[in-house]
């Protein structure tokens, strides 16, 4: 989907949290009641969930670039399970696992709530490194090609997912936006333990 | 002062334009610019659509071909600031003598700016390029104090931009070769300081250890804050002691500097950042879009809470309060 020549500035902007914000981690207590789910149920959802990026973003391959070809590990610690991304543009694929397999290109790890933030453009990729909330290992210029391609995507995750349920679908994306929204109270930030005066 | 705000993708420069830009300055998608980062950057296609959507909301664009040419290649450069003017950029931002010397003679009612990269820190070299090119602007390089940079005005009636938060670098601008000589590849020529392809990171028992070009930067304990892998802000091991021996992962953040910068006689405030992504852009425009309209009305500048945003979670005024030397 081109830029928009005509924007709604508003509402690409409206779920622009203040970064100093920390994400928010999946409760324990859920992450050990989804440990038993069987993984195949996610495979439509994930799988539709990419058509559609592909669909919506081409200009997102553009920036991808040589790297569209790479296999990335997406790790959300706070989850019992993880993907694997190939975000080729002829046969894109997107699978749940339960451990990441060897042999992967890079690996992303991070709160989930952070990755969502990350790729929906309302946390600051750096920002969540610099915190350590975020960790990258393997090939460093394939995941930077991936997270800028993702920002200018400007992806609305919620949207992709539910966007074809209708009415039924906004009163999801808006439940799914409102939950991942990081707390506004900017005291509930991370206190800067590292800040140091330099001089 | 006008606020002059980064965009490294079409997004951000919307994110810029929505935050409260003036202006915004971005590059091509290749070595022409000192922020030729994997995915990031404007096609030709791009930069036009950029600097008309900019141009709609009275925002300027000012395109940064701010390397320094390569022998033989000069035909980038130049078609980068044919490109950039055919798709109507306010301003030009050059860094060397031959692309300024070509976008004067071939495009003369085209606006210039020297980069930061130029380093033209004293009235003689900014006289240099006013005479020689009819720049009308020069990005002061940060090795400057507030008063040095009243000193300045006070020999020059070229309008002078300063960085006011963002990444920092060793105060050596266009002059650095630490990343060139740990990767093989040039800042100021390629444009990549510390090439994501010569990074590594690897996490051990929490601690994250970061390599470029198979020389370990830095070992970040578990919980504190990381930075850049660069050379200038590693961590080394001396006769003297081990610890940060250029300069601390830290960003540059002189909003408490406004009223002195403006009392000096800057005509513009710049942040570093083409290369973060919209969240850092939109965040970091609209806390200086603050401080500034409270610095009109007299008030306070508010708390910018933008520390989350600096690197190693750190900032400092840098040389603009110059007690560090």
């Amino acid at each position: 989907m081109a830029h928009p020549d005509t924007p709604h500035l508003d509402a690409f902007h409206a779920d622009m949290a203040p970064t100093d914000a920390v994400p928010p981690t999946l409760p324990a207590l859920v992450a050990l009641a989804l440990r038993p789910l069987p993984l195949a149920p996610l495979q439509p959802a994930l799988a539709l969930m990419l058509r559609r990026i592909g669909q919506c973003h081409p200009r997102l391959y553009g920036r991808l670039g040589e790297h569209a070809s790479k296999r990335f590990g997406i790790d959300p610690t706070d989850l019992p399970f993880r993907f694997v991304l190939e975000p080729r543009p002829q046969r894109p694929s997107v699978r749940a696992v339960r451990s990441l397999p060897k042999g992967l290109d890079a690996q992303i790890r991070g709160p989930l709530s952070a990755l969502i933030g990350m790729a929906e453009g309302s946390l600051d990729g750096d920002a969540l490194f610099f915190s350590r909330m975020l960790v990258v290992e393997g090939d460093v210029e394939a995941v930077l090609a991936l997270r800028n391609a993702i920002d200018d995507a400007r992806l609305d995750l919620g949207a992709l997912l539910f966007g074809g349920l209708g009415p039924l679908g906004r009163v999801l994306t808006e439940v799914l936006r409102r939950h991942r929204q990081p707390p506004a109270d900017p005291l509930g930030a991370r206190p800067p333990s590292g800040a140091r005066p330099w001089n | 002062m006008e606020l002059i705000c980064p965009a490294g993708t079409r997004a951000s420069l919307e994110a810029a334009v929505e935050a409260g830009a003036d202006a915004i300055y971005c590059g091509f998608c290749d070595e022409t610019n000192a922020r030729n980062f994997p995915g990031l950057n404007f096609t030709r296609e791009d930069m036009r659509a950029g600097i008309a959507f900019a141009h709609r909301h009275g925002v300027k664009v000012m395109v940064a071909i701010n390397t320094f040419a390569r022998a033989g290649a000069l035909a980038l450069w130049e078609s980068a600031i044919d490109d950039a003017v055919e798709a109507g950029a306010d301003a030009l931002i050059l860094a060397d003598v031959a692309t300024l010397d070509y976008a004067a003679r071939r495009h003369p009612q085209q606006r210039l700016h020297v980069s930061v990269q130029a380093g033209a820190a004293n009235p003689d070299a900014i006289r240099f390029y006013v005479e020689s090119f009819g720049a009308q602007r020069v990005v002061l390089p940060r090795v400057l104090s507030v008063p040095e940079i009243a000193a300045i005005m006070r020999e020059t009636t070229c309008e002078t931009e300063v960085f006011v938060f963002g990444g920092l670098c060793v105060m050596e601008e266009g002059r650095c070769s630490l990343s060139s000589y740990a990767t093989g590849k040039s800042p100021n020529m390629q444009g990549v300081c510390s090439p994501a392809s010569h990074v590594a990171y690897k996490e051990q028992r929490g601690e994250v250890v970061s390599t470029l070009g198979g020389f370990t930067i830095n070992r970040f304990a578990k919980d504190e804050p990381a930075g850049y892998p660069t050379l200038c802000k590693g961590r080394f091991s001396t006769p003297q002691g081990s610890g940060y021996i250029f300069e601390d992962p830290v960003s540059l953040d002189a909003a408490t500097m406004l009223p002195a910068l403006r009392a000096a006689g800057v005509t513009a405030l710049k942040i570093e950042g083409r290369q973060r992504g919209r969240a850092y852009i939109a965040q970091v425009v609209r806390a200086f879009r603050r401080s500034l309209a409270a610095l009109d009305a007299g008030m306070p500048a508010p708390a910018a809470g933008l520390a989350a945003m600096s690197e190693g979670q750190a900032s400092t005024v840098g040389a603009y309060r110059k007690t560090w030397r």
